[in-house]
């Protein structure tokens, strides 16, 4: 059974969300990285990128697939992970610490409130 | 309705991740591709190719029929021996590649692609209409099942999980016995299994053919004979990425109607010095005349996202053709590929460039296959 971790709200593409302030960390589940395996290649978005929620900014891709990732929030991308570039495989070993994708300035606070909770994520995936 | 194979349930107790393949729901993988893979490399794998299709051909005058059909030369099959072919419309493109085995005077069997399955029964039947000899051609795909045990520590195991010696087709005193592309029949628990020393991957293995009951009791036997030694059940997924590797075509992706196996690379598989063969005219002129595409193997020679099939392929700024076969390799960590080019560009060391989402990435034309085994010291 995935992990939901307790303290991040999450998208229903399979995003995480973890926010301190008007800063959000992003990422993708563990329930995402399971469903992908063999994560080889991850493009990210470039720092000072301005994107809107639901904006696809990123690519993920393992041995069979090339996967979207959708922005859960709008902003302005304010770092990114390059260990995560440099390491694929950090993205199937540590979804929600090491492997985080990047950080975005939030420009819309409110759409926080569209994201799911723990327990919703949790339903959609059957966990 | 997705078809479904006598090892189903199997696939799924064993947690395998279901796709369709070719009208079947097979699995992809059960852990990863990548230990998969490497499992098949280092190891033993077993893979169900139960979807794959089995057409029978007998009679006075099957040989001639099959050389008239295939591009191999059926003659060279004594009973017990087994060939790569292809089967050719009449423009020398691929109505499919298969395998032909010889499994008594005047018995053929031959083992299709499973997308391929009606395409080809159709063909043969429509060419069995012209043919005047004695011939019985029987679609028996339903009727069989089958399983792909591939990996250099499988001859360790084999010959616990098929006991004894042949009673038909190739006689040996025990399966381990086989040479590369020889079959031979086995008594086995539920009635008999057909084994051939053949595979999809590029290591030594054998492939076991017989009706579904037989074939899942096999498949448990060498589950449980082969896991001291290291054995993971292997899906699809690795058998692309292993057949890649070593550069051995996949329907539908280096081969198809419109394409030639001289155009594919796999023009040793042509026998021009018999009989006419559909296809036979196109083939000669393009074996005497050369080519106006060519099927290449690649590697990238930067970091990026890995080449996957209709990706465009440009030389010096120009796009000169199309990746038809493109993965992370999990033997050599990089991107590889299959692709067509003008026959100009298909030297080895020629640098080419894949357009992967709106971007070039340098790329190197490389001998096939990309994967050669270590040698062992």
């Amino acid at each position: 059974m995935s992990n939901v971790p307790s303290d991040l709200k999450y998208a229903k593409s399979h995003e995480w969300v973890h926010v301190a302030g008007d800063i959000a960390t992003v990422g993708i589940t563990d329930h995402a990285q399971h469903e992908l395996t063999d994560i080889v290649f991850v493009e990210l978005p470039s720092a000072g990128r301005t994107v809107k929620a639901g904006e696809s900014c990123a690519v993920v891709e393992s041995v069979k697939t090339a996967s979207d990732i959708y922005s859960p929030v709008s902003g302005e991308i304010i770092e990114v992970n390059k260990t995560a570039v440099d390491d694929p495989a950090l993205v199937n070993r540590e979804p929600f610490t090491g492997g985080w994708f990047y950080k975005i300035k939030l420009s819309d606070p409110a759409e926080l409130g569209a994201l799911l909770t723990p327990d919703a994520y949790k339903a959609q995936i059957g966990g | 309705m997705l078809k479904r194979t006598p090892l189903f349930a199997a696939h799924q107790k064993l947690g395998g991740k279901l796709i369709e393949f070719g009208g079947w729901e097979m699995p992809v993988q059960y852990t990863s591709i990548t230990d998969e893979h490497l499992a098949v490399r280092t190891a033993a794998g077993i893979f169900d190719i139960s979807h794959m299709g089995e057409v029978t051909v007998s009679g006075a005058g099957a040989a001639e029929f099959l050389n008239r059909t295939l591009t191999n030369d059926i003659r060279k099959l004594t009973p017990g021996l087994g060939q790569y072919t292809l089967m050719c419309n009449e423009r020398g493109g691929v109505i499919d590649d298969l395998y032909a085995y010889c499994l008594s005077q005047g018995v053929y069997l031959l083992i299709i692609n499973a997308s391929r399955i009606e395409a080809d029964v159709a063909w043969l039947q429509a060419q069995a209409a012209q043919f005047s000899g004695d011939l019985k051609l029987t679609d028996a795909s339903h009727q069989y099942a089958a399983v792909a045990v591939q990996g250099p520590r499988v001859k360790e195991f084999i010959n616990d999980c098929i006991p004894g010696a042949s009673i038909s087709a190739m006689r040996v005193p025990q399966a381990t016995e086989l040479k590369k592309n020889e079959i031979g029949g086995f008594k086995c628990g539920h009635g008999g299994v057909l084994v051939s020393r053949t595979g999809y991957t590029g290591e030594d293995g054998f492939e076991i053919v017989g009706e579904g009951p037989a074939i899942l009791a096999v498949w448990e036997t060498i589950l449980g004979k082969g896991q001291p030694f290291g054995i993971k059940p292997c899906g699809l997924g690795a058998r692309d990425t292993l057949r890649t590797e070593v550069c051995y075509p996949l329907y539908g992706h280096e081969l198809d109607e419109d394409t030639t196996p001289i155009e594919a690379g796999v023009g040793f598989f042509v026998s021009l010095d018999k009989s006419e063969f559909n296809g036979r005219s196109v083939l000669a002129d393009q074996k005497a005349n050369g080519v106006k595409k060519k099927c290449v193997a690649f590697t990238m020679a930067e970091k990026c996202a890995p080449p996957r099939p209709h990706y465009p392929i440009w030389v010096n700024g120009v796009k000169t053709g199309e990746v038809v076969s493109g993965t992370q390799s999990p033997s050599l960590n990089n991107g590889i590929g299959l692709g067509y080019v003008p026959p100009e560009f298909a030297k080895a060391g020629t640098a080419i460039e894949i357009e992967i989402r709106g971007k070039q990435f340098k790329a190197t034309v490389v001998q096939k296959p990309i994967y050669r085994k270590p040698q062992s010291t």
